[in-house]
């Protein structure tokens, strides 16, 4: 195995803002990577530093061996890219699109032909092969793009927040394609995302967070920090039952959405302790195996949040609903 | 599974040089946007609906208000008002259409299809020059169409007329696009497009020459019309189409210094205006931030 992505000290910087403030990692040939985080927390500036869409402040990157600040173009020529809004063009068909993407990377001729017939059929469009893109459904041009993203054979395909805005079903079903093209294609995908549940796919996973790397690993590893189970409990007042409990248990709880979350070895014998000995009511009391949400919220000390609509949000939204309108 | 030894093929075929180079990567670039302009017909016919208002209506009701003798003088016959505009029509489609088309670059920039085009492995020249081709091309078609209205405004055109048209046009489209294109490049949000819709469209159609002629004006307002590179696109497209009609029209021509412009000329200045521009474009879109 021979790492096809290598990051050191990575810095990016707009102005006085620190946006990604020393990243190291190395992902393997073949790995799915996944990069995990609230918005804000640097994931899209360092896939787009990756990309060759933004230049490092500082630190190095390289990508299938290549610099990224040195040669751009070598760079993009062996990386595909999914992006968070769909970038397909939706006034041309879906052939038409993988067709001029082709044409593009200089996929020859012969081989563009089959390989576009190949991967329709993977990512199921090949019926709608000659249907204008915008008469497709959020998940059907996701697929497209996806399918696009690998047409020219790359090395490593990046996804910025694949399954965003698609519902929970089309979010399972993109998985499916995606580990499908891994298998045929061999191909390493390094993907962002802020849903917990999917970087479960993942076999690695980097916990960003402010700009740095809070923590790297396998999902297991990751879950393997918190020690035990979790118990989550609601309860009135938030800060008095905090101090309960460290009183009378030792145990110092994580505050979060009006919620208490406790570790503890033992769950099953430890809760009805708990809810016999605290003084104070309780409203609703779950016990549960770790989650990456229970990981993140003990390396970081907050919940995986989702910030206030920044300028381009505004922006994307604009633009839908001005494109709505045409149509 | 595909095996490396098959991706590293991929990478040394002799297409590797992509898509047939730069003249490849600008061809793909204006295929794109002409078969979106050729798919979305009905906004061509949309567009056209500005340009008739300000002829039928407009041209019109000037024209009656004026007088039969528009811009006739030392016993010369006039020139009718609807036909003296007539140019400036076509060159406002022209003009209309091709800040309009630039501006979609700045959204496809942030959210659409131009992102796909930003990571590929071409060099960027080549969006500039294709999107400033592409949107020439139908800004110029867009200008063109107008043309069919010749008869009804007592322009006779000839096929040499009409190929001398065709390229006139173009230069105009040409410029204007480069010019919308270079400003797109440098815009990051769309607030700027009523910045640019306020401060430099209307201000460039208003003192271009397309309703009124450009000459006998206070001298402000003389120097700001020379100072327009669009006052150089309509003259001439004006002077071929409305002379070979027989129309007294050299007395509208663009003159500095009491001299008459060639028409060459006046092409030559736009078309130098928009290299000047699309150069300016190229060297945005290859800049990373």
């Amino acid at each position: 195995m021979t790492a096809v992505i290598e990051v050191a000290s990575l810095v990016k910087k707009y102005g006085e803002l620190e946006a990604v403030r020393g990243i190291d990692l190395s992902v393997e040939q073949g790995e799915v990577f996944g990069f995990l985080g609230p918005n804000g927390a640097g994931k899209t500036t360092t896939i787009s530093i990756l990309c060759t869409l933004l230049r490092p402040t500082a630190g190095k990157a390289r990508v299938a061996g290549i610099d990224v600040a040195q040669d751009p173009a070598a760079v993009r020529r062996r990386i595909g890219l999914v992006f968070q809004d769909p970038s397909l063009d939706d006034q041309l068909t879906a052939r038409e699109n993988l067709e001029l993407h082709g044409r593009i990377y200089g996929v020859p001729g012969a081989v563009r032909k089959q390989r576009i017939d190949e991967l329709l059929g993977v990512v199921e469009l090949a019926d709608r092969a000659g249907s204008l893109v915008k008469t497709f459904s959020g998940g059907m041009k996701r697929r497209l793009e996806i399918a696009r993203g690998v047409l020219h054979h790359p090395q490593v395909l990046f996804l910025d927040e694949p399954t965003l805005g698609l519902d929970p079903q089309t979010r399972k079903h993109i998985w499916d394609y995606l580990s499908a093209l891994r298998k045929r294609e061999g191909v390493t995908l390094f993907m962002t995302t802020h849903y917990m549940d999917e970087a479960e796919f993942c076999d690695r996973i980097a916990i960003i967070d402010r700009g740095t790397i809070a923590a790297l690993g396998t999902p297991a590893e990751l879950k393997g920090r918190i020690g035990g189970d979790v118990i989550t409990l609601a309860v009135a007042d938030v800060p008095a039952a905090a101090r309960e409990i460290k009183e009378r248990f030792g145990i110092d709880p994580l505050a979060a959405n009006g919620t208490l979350r406790i570790e503890v070895p033992d769950g099953a014998s430890f809760l009805p302790r708990l809810v016999r000995e605290l003084p104070m009511p309780i409203s609703t009391v779950s016990l549960s195996r770790p989650s990456l949400d229970d990981v993140f919220l003990k390396l970081t000390g907050h919940a995986i949040r989702t910030e206030g609509a920044s300028e381009k949000d505004m922006m994307r939204n604009m633009g839908r609903m001005w494109r709505g309108g045409r149509r | 599974m595909t095996t490396a030894a098959q991706r590293t093929t991929m990478v040394t075929t002799p297409f590797g040089e992509v898509g047939g180079g730069l003249l490849g990567a600008i061809y793909i670039v204006w295929w794109r946007d002409i078969i979106r302009y050729w798919r979305d017909r009905a906004r061509v016919g949309a567009s056209l609906a500005q340009p008739l208002l300000y002829l039928v209506i407009f041209g019109t009701g000037l024209a009656s208000s004026l007088g039969g003798g528009f811009g006739s003088s030392a016993g010369a016959a006039g020139v009718s008002y609807t036909t003296f505009i007539f140019p400036g029509v076509i060159s406002m489609s022209v003009l209309f259409t091709s800040i309009f088309g630039a501006m979609s670059i700045v959204w496809d920039r942030e959210f659409g299809f131009m992102r796909e085009l930003l990571v590929a492995p071409i060099d960027r020249a080549a969006i500039a020059v294709g999107k400033t081709l592409g949107g020439a091309t139908q800004a110029m078609i867009q200008g063109l169409i107008l043309l069919v209205l010749a008869p009804f405004v007592g322009v006779t055109l000839s096929p040499a007329v009409v190929l001398e048209i065709v390229v006139l046009t173009f230069v105009l489209a040409f410029g204007l696009s480069a010019m919308g294109v270079a400003l797109a490049s440098y815009m990051r949000s769309m607030q700027g497009f009523q910045v640019v819709m306020n401060f430099l469209m209307m201000p460039m159609f208003f003192l271009s020459g397309a309703l009124f002629p450009l000459v006998g004006l206070p001298s402000w307002m003389t120097v700001l019309t020379r100072l327009n590179p669009a006052s150089y696109g309509i003259d001439p497209i004006r002077r071929t189409l409305l002379g070979s009609s027989g129309f007294p029209v050299e007395r509208f021509a663009i003159n500095i210094f009491d001299r008459t412009l060639p028409i060459a000329v006046e092409a030559a200045i736009v078309l130098a205006f928009g290299l000047v521009m699309l150069a300016v474009a190229v060297r945005a879109f290859q800049r990373r931030d």
